[in-house]
């Protein structure tokens, strides 16, 4: 029993705090991720969501001022304290920012930059990449004859795809996105919600959201942060149904937050 | 039965001491634009007359002006109007200074934006902006002073040379390179290393492939903006660079821009002179030149991505 939910969480994390200087921004978090589940993490503006998704792959060392306590288990390596290859941590916990930030170059050049870090030099496998990855996020129909142009010159939600694209071709595990869709307009905030359960399939994957109903829509695991705290984690549908606590129902019914 | 009066009435009527307000400072500004653009004008049009006298008035070939290597204006049996070799000497210096200043500038640029930014603003910020500070008469003399026997003794030659102009100016546009390249690399979203760092690219790895290519189009400009004020530099050059007619062969030659012939000639040449019309026509070259290096920076602003 204990072994089959050990091997189920990708990701296991204990004890967890965090402070931005003197702010405790997280507090005692134990968070169980896991496998080929979409989490997503709901709150207020401020309540650590955000801080939470980016311990998962150490992007909160760019922030200075940083502490950390506990543990944050990937596949069973303790990352705060084994000493450990960003590098490989990162190809297999990849990310999606909240505006597409695609680079400037071209499309392919974006899909194929992180294949290429790693060390794939051989046109013939990175073309393979490019073309599967597009594919995944249903992007190649629409960008296939083009290729070569820039990658600024799509719209914001196919800038966006293309961002989930070149994160899914250094062949991540799991895959989190923080709020993936926040300046994204309807049509295209619906295609992403798609490509989520599409990718659901094959990835972990953690999503901050600001918007309920996406929530709903995507997720199987629901988590509800406020100031720093993780409130309750459930399944979805009982936290938009019948949440434990009172506060996790104040928001969702919209009397805060 | 109140009249409604709209936004624009009411706005006229804030603005109706026209005379006062709202005129005066169109006015004002208006006339600053204007003074800017005829003294533009006015300067181009007296080069260009000026200039074109040698070519016009007295019947020298605007071919052999560019291409002849002799200079020799002051024999009167047979005077000889060859610029090529200080048309040579402000290219030569230009580039090489270009060449040293480029990478010095934009790897200080990296290092302040992306690798320290606390320290490299701290100290070599205000170096920077001392190096800017210091007139063009001090790099010369200390050109001439430190560097000038430094290459005779160490190096070879007498050390006035191309080699010594290139070193002073060098150091000279190194910190027009840095400050722009500073901005170009500053100005970049932090969404780009975020989303390099994320696919687990290193430092290095963000900066040589995102962050310079993105940055490529303001770099660029920073070089050619450095290139300018190399080419239009006299007083420094013309202290350590020897000053001499030929053609250089070696980086240790002795050798002259436009420039620095321009300002030795300009006192002792008669007003009117075919020798005095030569120098203009020079520092015509020297204003077309800057034209050029203007519309190179407009094009390369155009590509701006970001």
């Amino acid at each position: 029993m204990t072994f089959t939910t050990l091997t189920r969480n990708v990701f296991d994390i204990k004890d967890l705090n965090l402070w931005y200087g003197e702010h405790h921004a997280l507090k005692n978090i134990n968070f169980p991720i896991i496998k080929k589940e979409v989490t997503a993490m709901i709150g207020p503006s401020g309540c650590g969501k955000s801080t939470f998704v980016k311990t998962l792959n150490l992007m909160i060392n760019y922030v200075s001022n940083v502490k950390m306590t506990g543990e944050i288990n990937f596949n069973g390596h303790n990352i705060l304290n084994e000493k450990l290859d960003l590098v490989e941590l990162r190809k297999k916990v990849g990310m999606v920012f909240q505006k597409g930030n695609p680079f400037p170059q071209s499309i392919y050049d974006n899909v194929a930059y992180g294949p290429r870090i790693h060390g794939i030099k051989k046109k013939k496998h990175l073309d393979e990449i490019v073309t599967k990855s597009l594919m995944n996020v249903a992007l190649w129909d629409e960008v296939k004859d083009r290729l070569h142009a820039p990658a600024l010159g799509l719209s914001g939600g196919q800038q966006q795809r293309l961002c989930i694209a070149r994160a899914l071709a250094t062949k991540p595990e799991v895959l989190l996105m923080d709020e993936p869709t926040s300046a994204l307009d309807p049509i295209s905030t619906l295609k992403i919600e798609e490509l989520i359960l599409e990718l659901k399939e094959k990835y972990t994957i953690v999503i901050v959201t600001h918007n309920m109903q996406q929530a709903s829509r995507v997720s199987d695991k629901t988590a509800f942060f406020l100031m720093g705290e993780l409130i309750e984690l459930d399944e979805t549908s009982k936290i938009f149904s019948n949440p434990r606590d009172e506060r996790t129902e104040g928001y969702i019914t919209g009397r805060f937050g | 039965m109140e009249k409604v009066s709209s936004a624009k009435d009411r706005l006229l009527k804030s603005g109706q001491d026209w005379l006062g307000g709202e005129f005066r400072g169109k006015a004002l500004v208006i006339l600053c634009a204007v003074i800017m653009i005829s003294a533009t004008i006015a300067i181009t049009i007296f080069l260009g007359t000026k200039g074109l006298q040698s070519f016009i008035k007295d019947g020298i070939s605007l071919i052999e002006f560019i291409t002849s290597k002799t200079w020799n204006p002051t024999d009167k049996a047979n005077p000889k109007y060859g610029t090529l070799p200080f048309i040579f000497g402000s290219f030569a210096v230009t580039f090489l200074s270009a060449l040293v200043a480029a990478p010095l500038g934009i790897g200080g640029a990296i290092f302040m934006t992306e690798i320290s930014s606390s320290w490299g603003r701290k100290i070599l910020q205000p170096v920077i902006e001392l190096l800017v500070g210091i007139p063009s008469v001090v790099y010369g003399f200390i050109g001439l002073s430190v560097l000038v026997p430094f290459i005779r003794e160490n190096i070879g030659g007498l050390g006035f040379s191309l080699l010594s102009g290139t070193i002073v100016l060098s150091i000279m546009i190194l910190p027009t390179v840095t400050s722009i390249a500073t901005d170009a690399m500053g100005s970049l979203p932090g969404a780009l290393r975020e989303g390099s760092f994320a696919l687990g690219a290193t430092r290095w790895q963000t900066i040589k492939k995102v962050l310079i290519p993105a940055a490529m189009p303001s770099l660029l400009t920073a070089i050619v903006l450095g290139m300018a004020r190399a080419f239009g530099e006299a007083l420094a050059v013309q202290m350590v660079i020897g000053n001499v007619k030929n053609l250089p062969s070696s980086l240790l030659d002795a050798s002259a821009t436009l420039t620095t012939i321009i300002t030795l000639n300009m006192g002792h040449t008669t007003y009117g002179s075919v020798e005095n019309n030569t120098l203009w026509s020079m520092g015509l070259i020297l204003l077309v030149m800057s034209f050029a290096f203007i519309l190179l920076i407009r094009y390369l602003s155009a590509r701006r991505k970001l």
